[in-house]
């Protein structure tokens, strides 16, 4: 066990998850492989949204994987902040939207 | 950079960020000597630069030298051997690809040729002579003419109208800024258009960035406009036998997508912002040779790049590599099993002929075609050839 939580070396053992419960890691996998395929999103487009969603949740794994997954398909430099940006815009609205339930509550509790 | 992986991949695929590598600390790993990488020198050959990289037997060292952990990547002719494809064979003679000399006017960071303005090697009319009467008796139908850009040889206008006067398609892999390079060139498409010459022309991005930071400063724009200029003599518009294919390929240490989603996003992107048509677009690999070998070596993506390469073989891949049926000719008139062993210099052996004037079809038929470890770059994912997907 290494004394760090995060190696990016784990990104290419992610198949491995497989081993301590195969069947529900197989279904997961089938269905990961076939949400990423080309459908009424295009490909760049369902990376760009991974990336964006890999911002969300902070999730470094995911950070390179769709970073190089973006450019892969086909994204620019541009269309991936603009993705980034995205998430920093929900993830900031959720915070401040709240703002209008502390408002309610501060209304009601005061003259 | 260490402590940041996440930023390792979007780093790489900047301009060399110099002043983060420390001398020789990249380098150190492959056993290339680290040089300080400045604007000046990036417009200049590696050739002009005295680099180590331009000795093919260093590049050759390199590909076959151990990973940092000691292991060695897999040798590409064991992968052929395992699905039956050792030695190689070609399958048939339908390209015949003349390299007419290492001058460009464009100094582009991946090439593969170390093509520039400061490359005084091309092809002379002698050894021209020779291609067209190796292509008389010949039954070769394609005619691919490459460079650096092979506009810039004096003989070039006369070459494409031998060739189309023995009735050979020619190809022109026109590097689109030629056309505005200077007025000599400007009339090319009205030229292209009268030999009905199929143009074949890279543009790594429909963004401006992501093509210049491949191809130079300002290469996007005049792209643009060389591409508008061919469209508007005919080339890729509708009831027009005129094509117009354009290359991409990525500009940084990762592999292309498949060429079908990128041809799209290609033609809705460049008809909205440019009014531009073309044909089809061939999605090709880089190899890890030559200028895009050095750009891997100093940004610290030669092994992963390597092993994505070996990560992605595909048999089907293997068994449509252009190598198969393609004979590639040097501007000095040495034959070679594509371009890239040409620019390794892998001559082929002196029992089949090694130069144009011994040109013998069923010799060339009959030989075992060379392979080091950059055969990877056309045998990952989908496929790479000089058209493109082969599966």
């Amino acid at each position: 066990m290494s004394k760090h939580y995060y190696d990016a070396d784990d990104l290419a053992k992610f198949g491995q998850i497989s081993e301590f419960q195969p069947k529900l890691g197989k279904k997961f996998f089938d269905y990961y492989g076939s949400v990423f395929e080309a459908g009424a999103l295009s490909e760049r487009e369902k990376a760009l949204i991974a990336l964006a969603v890999a911002h969300a949740v902070q999730c470094p794994y995911c950070i390179d994987a769709y970073t190089s997954g973006s450019l892969e398909k086909g994204a620019d430099e541009e269309q991936m902040m603009e993705a980034v940006h995205v998430a920093a815009a929900i993830k900031g609205g959720a915070a401040l939207v709240h703002g209008v339930q502390m408002m309610n509550k501060a209304k009601d509790m005061t003259m | 950079m260490a402590d940041i992986p996440l930023l390792r991949d979007i780093s790489s695929l900047e301009q060399i960020p110099s002043e983060n590598l420390k001398q020789g600390q990249v380098n150190d790993n492959v056993g290339i000597k680290q040089y300080t990488i400045n604007k000046d020198k990036m417009k200049k050959s590696l050739q002009a630069q005295a680099h180590n990289l331009s000795d093919t037997q260093v590049q050759l060292e390199l590909l076959n030298k151990e990973k940092k952990d000691g292991a060695d990547f897999p040798k590409f002719h064991r992968k052929l051997e395992g699905i039956g494809l050792f030695p190689l064979k070609p399958t048939q003679l339908d390209i015949f690809q003349v390299n007419m000399g290492k001058m460009c006017n464009q100094v582009c960071k991946h090439c593969h040729v170390d093509a520039g303005p400061d490359r005084k090697e091309i092809m002379t009319r002698d050894t021209m002579e020779l291609c067209l009467a190796a292509l008389a008796k010949s039954d070769i139908r394609t005619v691919d003419l490459t460079g650096g850009a092979p506009e810039m040889n004096p003989n070039f206008r006369w070459f494409v109208e031998e060739i189309t006067a023995l009735g050979r398609q020619v190809i022109v892999r026109c590097n689109l800024t030629i056309i505005l390079a200077n007025p000599k060139y400007h009339d090319l498409p009205e030229f292209f258009k009268k030999h009905k010459v199929e143009v074949v022309s890279s543009l790594p991005h429909f963004s401006a960035k992501r093509t210049d930071a491949q191809r130079g400063d300002g290469v996007f724009e005049k792209s643009i406009k060389a591409l508008q200029l061919l469209n508007k003599v005919g080339y890729a518009q509708p009831d027009s036998d005129l094509k117009l294919n354009l290359v991409y390929n990525p500009s940084g240490a990762f592999l292309p997508s498949s060429q079908e989603s990128m041809e799209l996003e290609f033609k809705r992107r460049l008809k909205e912002d440019y009014t531009i048509d073309f044909n089809t677009l061939f999605a090709i690999t880089n190899i890890p040779i030559s200028r895009f070998l050095d750009y891997l070596v100093i940004s610290g993506n030669y092994e992963s790049y390597m092993q994505k390469l070996i990560d992605a073989f595909n048999p089907a891949a293997a068994m449509g590599v252009m190598c198969r049926n393609t004979i590639s000719i040097g501007w000095d008139g040495y034959l070679f099993d594509c371009d890239f062993n040409q620019m390794l210099d892998l001559k082929l052996p002196d029992s089949v002929g090694q130069h144009i004037r011994d040109f013998d079809r069923d010799k060339l038929l009959k030989r075992d075609i060379l392979l080091n470890q950059h055969c990877y770059g056309c045998t990952a994912g989908a496929g790479s050839s000089c058209g493109g997907e082969t599966t």
